[in-house]
């Protein structure tokens, strides 16, 4: 038994390194602490809503979140917003092209927030994903096991990223980042602190906001994440039981078997 | 070679009699059920059931799964998050297949290995021994063309790679490409049929499981001490064997049990650490990402194929004596797929009398060290393609042609193998002492 664990997590040093080249990976990311981090974090439905307000009043200027269904604003394990307020969030912010109409319409909860190409900025339905904040030591990505894959601290790294410093390239502005690989990205600085004032009277300061927003993109990327890890912990416990009584069965259906020396 | 001798399957009442002399299909499934099984095995023999489970668990997710994907370069992604967000449980079920895959391949890494140290790939069990090879190919191919669906950047760049592979074969390799990709580059009708071999190879794969298994029924199992099952009476088998059921299905369930029990908390707790985050990117033919990594599994081998650039004295010289026909690339091509045939080809390399490693004291050393070596390989296929790493990459990669052409050749001959017990009891007996039902000469309960 010890020998079939011991190859297990020899296999499972061996395993790292694909987990663990995302994008260069060169870029200091900030180990953020996350409420839905471990087998049993779960989503702070508060700061969904607040990163929520973050995006549609900034981000979504610039990026789309085109895989998310406005309905799932109001799913259980998410923003939870109550139904009337999803009705009219999608119908306030946002509206869609409809073939049938032939012109654009309010968007209803049935649709999936726009997609946002105009600035040439990513969709960031997945980025959470997307992204590996860490990757060491060796690129052998154990690190992973122990503070996750870092999806979400790589972005609000990227957010509180920025040193002030610009340059421009064959026309383009670049702004320093420690976060981004390479150093400079093509993303003006878009959270400065205080740029949203939450109903909750949560701080606003720039590591807040940093952080809701991030919580938020986690959420559009991996909704299913509260259902998931309710699955895995019941599942590995009916499994646990089920294993114990087939040590015990085996055992007792070995005994007769084995000789003196096994009693 | 006849089979260990064992009690058959007697029809008794008028309805088994009526279906067994139309059809003997209750007595073939009680032969199999009830095959006498060497009665020493250890936990490595645990993985067959664990990749027999793994096959049934692909193809049941699998086929739910087909349900809601579209094989479009334009819809293929957005299916797939179709899948994770709307489908009922489709977030659960896809994490299960593309973790199943990685377990699936752990398995079949352990059987292996487990095969070459016990020597179970020695005669009379060679046939055995190919088959499993092929199935280990089929799962290559059904598990890279499996990661081309979603249609993410590391699909599209990894199917870009693995057929530029094809692509180096001399004269006809680039209409051979051509061919397999249905057109020009990896594109829609790249897409549609690896969609199709894929949910069609797992079912080959089920067939040459069925056949791999009536080969060893046949030859029996080899077990840790590798001596065969005595075979002059029904009595002595019964002492050297039990029967696969009761005592084997319990003993492969609880050690299924346990493995699914990390299976679970990986799918349920961490399901995107095997994968890769590019992958969460559509394909992009006009982005190139700036490191293309297969998945884990194929990792020992990507880096051989990687490893000999033209750098490479070998290569140069390979390269000059066929007067340029085999490039650097091509050559790689060819050590990564000698890398496996050296592996299919091990029956006939090994020329040690003695079966199990146990009792080779030279060999094991040499063993252990090619496990490491394929850890080494592993972790260097996810590295960039630079200094150290391909130094190391070629080191890592001459050892394991070597282990396999020359060290186990020689081994043969030079080393001095220690004495395996006589009987399959005796090691049984010596392990757990002699059974108290066997002492008392009275019939075990
Ligand atoms: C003015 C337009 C604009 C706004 C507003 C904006 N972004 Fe961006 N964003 C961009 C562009 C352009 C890029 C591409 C940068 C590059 O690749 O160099 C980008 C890239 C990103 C990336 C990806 C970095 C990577 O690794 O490729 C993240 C994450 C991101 N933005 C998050 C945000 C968040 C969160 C907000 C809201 C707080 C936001 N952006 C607001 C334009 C914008």
């Amino acid at each position: 038994m010890f020998k079939t664990l011991a190859i297990g997590a020899a296999f499972a040093l061996a395993l790292g390194p694909t987990a663990s080249l995302a994008a260069g990976g060169e870029g200091h990311i900030e180990d953020f602490a996350f409420s839905f981090e471990g087998p049993f974090g779960t989503y702070d439905q508060n700061q969904l809503q607040r990163g929520l307000q973050i995006y549609t009043q900034i981000c979504s200027s610039c990026h789309g979140l085109q895989y998310v269904p406005l309905r799932t604003l109001g799913d259980p394990g998410g923003p939870g917003l109550p139904e009337d307020q999803v009705r009219a969030y999608a119908a306030e912010n946002f509206s869609v092209f409809d073939p049938e109409l032939d012109d654009d319409r309010p968007a209803k909860p049935t649709d999936h927030f726009p997609a946002n190409t105009a600035a040439g900025a990513p969709d960031l339905s997945l980025m959470a994903k997307a992204r590996a904040g860490f990757h060491g030591p060796y690129g052998l990505g154990i690190n992973q096991l122990v503070h996750g894959m870092g999806g979400a601290e790589y972005i609000a790294s990227i957010l509180t990223g920025y040193t002030g410093e610009e340059k421009e390239e064959a026309g383009a502005v670049f702004y320093e980042n420690t976060a981004f690989p390479g150093g400079w990205i093509a993303m003006a600085p878009p959270l400065w602190g205080e740029d949203v004032d939450f109903a909750d009277g949560h701080s606003n300061e720039l590591h807040h906001e940093a952080q809701d927003v991030a919580a938020f993109l986690m959420w559009t990327a991996e909704p299913k994440m509260m259902a998931r890890k309710q699955a895995g912990f019941v599942g590995v416990l009916m499994l646990t039981v089920l294993t114990v009584l087939l040590y015990l069965t085996n055992k007792r259906l070995w005994a007769p078997v084995k000789g003196r020396k096994s009693v | 070679m006849s089979g260990i001798p064992h009690d058959h399957y007697e029809p008794k009442t008028r309805g088994e009699k009526w279906v067994e002399s139309r059809l003997p299909i209750i007595g073939l499934m009680y032969n199999t059920l009830m095959i006498p099984t060497p009665r020493n095995l250890n936990w490595w023999w645990i993985f067959g059931i664990v990749l027999a489970f793994c096959l049934v668990l692909q193809i049941v997710t699998g086929i739910v799964l087909a349900m809601h994907y579209t094989p479009h370069v334009d819809m293929a992604f957005a299916s797939i998050e179709h899948i994770m967000r709307n489908v009922n449980g489709g977030h659960m079920l896809r994490y299960l297949h593309a973790n199943g895959a990685s377990l699936f391949f752990f398995a079949v890494y352990i059987h292996i290995f487990r095969g070459l140290f016990y020597g179970s790939y020695k005669s009379p069990r060679e046939i055995t021994w190919i088959i499993g090879m092929l199935i280990f190919l089929a799962m290559m191919a059904t598990g890279f063309m499996g990661y081309v669906l979603p249609w993410g950047q590391m699909s599209f760049w990894g199917a870009t790679v693995i057929t530029g592979l094809f692509g180096a074969i001399p004269f006809i390799g680039e209409p051979i490409q051509t061919w397999l990709l249905g057109g020009p580059a990896v594109d829609n009708a790249t897409l549609n049929r690896f969609f199709s071999l894929h949910y069609l190879l797992p079912f080959i794969i089920a067939a040459l499981v069925v056949v791999h298994i009536w080969a060893f029924h046949t030859t029996g199992n080899n077990n840790p001490t590798g001596v065969e099952v005595r075979r002059g009476s029904k009595a002595e088998a019964e002492k050297d064997t039990l029967p696969f059921w009761p005592y084997f299905v319990i003993k492969d369930l609880f050690a299924l049990g346990v493995i699914m029990i990390g299976f679970w908390a990986i799918v349920g707790f961490m399901p995107n650490f095997l994968g890769h985050p590019d992958n969460y990117m559509e394909a992009n033919p006009l982005v190139t990402p700036a490191h293309i990594v297969p998945e884990w599994y194929f990792l020992p081998f990507y880096a051989i194929l990687r490893a000999f650039t033209s750098e490479v004295w070998v290569v140069q010289f390979a390269s000059f004596v066929t007067g340029g026909i085999i490039d650097a690339k091509f050559f790689g091509v060819l050590a990564m797929f000698g890398a496996i045939i050296v592996l299919a080809l091990v029956p006939w390399l090994d020329t040690s009398s003695v079966r199990s490693g146990r009792y080779r004291p030279m060999f094991r050393w040499w063993f252990y060290l090619l496990i490491i070596d394929f850890m080494v390989l592993m972790w260097l296929g996810a590295m960039p393609a630079e200094e150290p790493y391909a130094s190391y990459a070629l080191i890592a990669s001459a050892y394991w042609f070597a282990y396999f052409l020359i060290i186990l050749p020689i081994l043969g001959v030079l080393e001095k193998p220690t004495q395996p017990p006589a009987t399959i009891e005796d090691d049984f007996d010596a392990h757990y002492g002699e059974s108290a039902a066997a002492a008392d000469a009275a019939p075990a309960e």
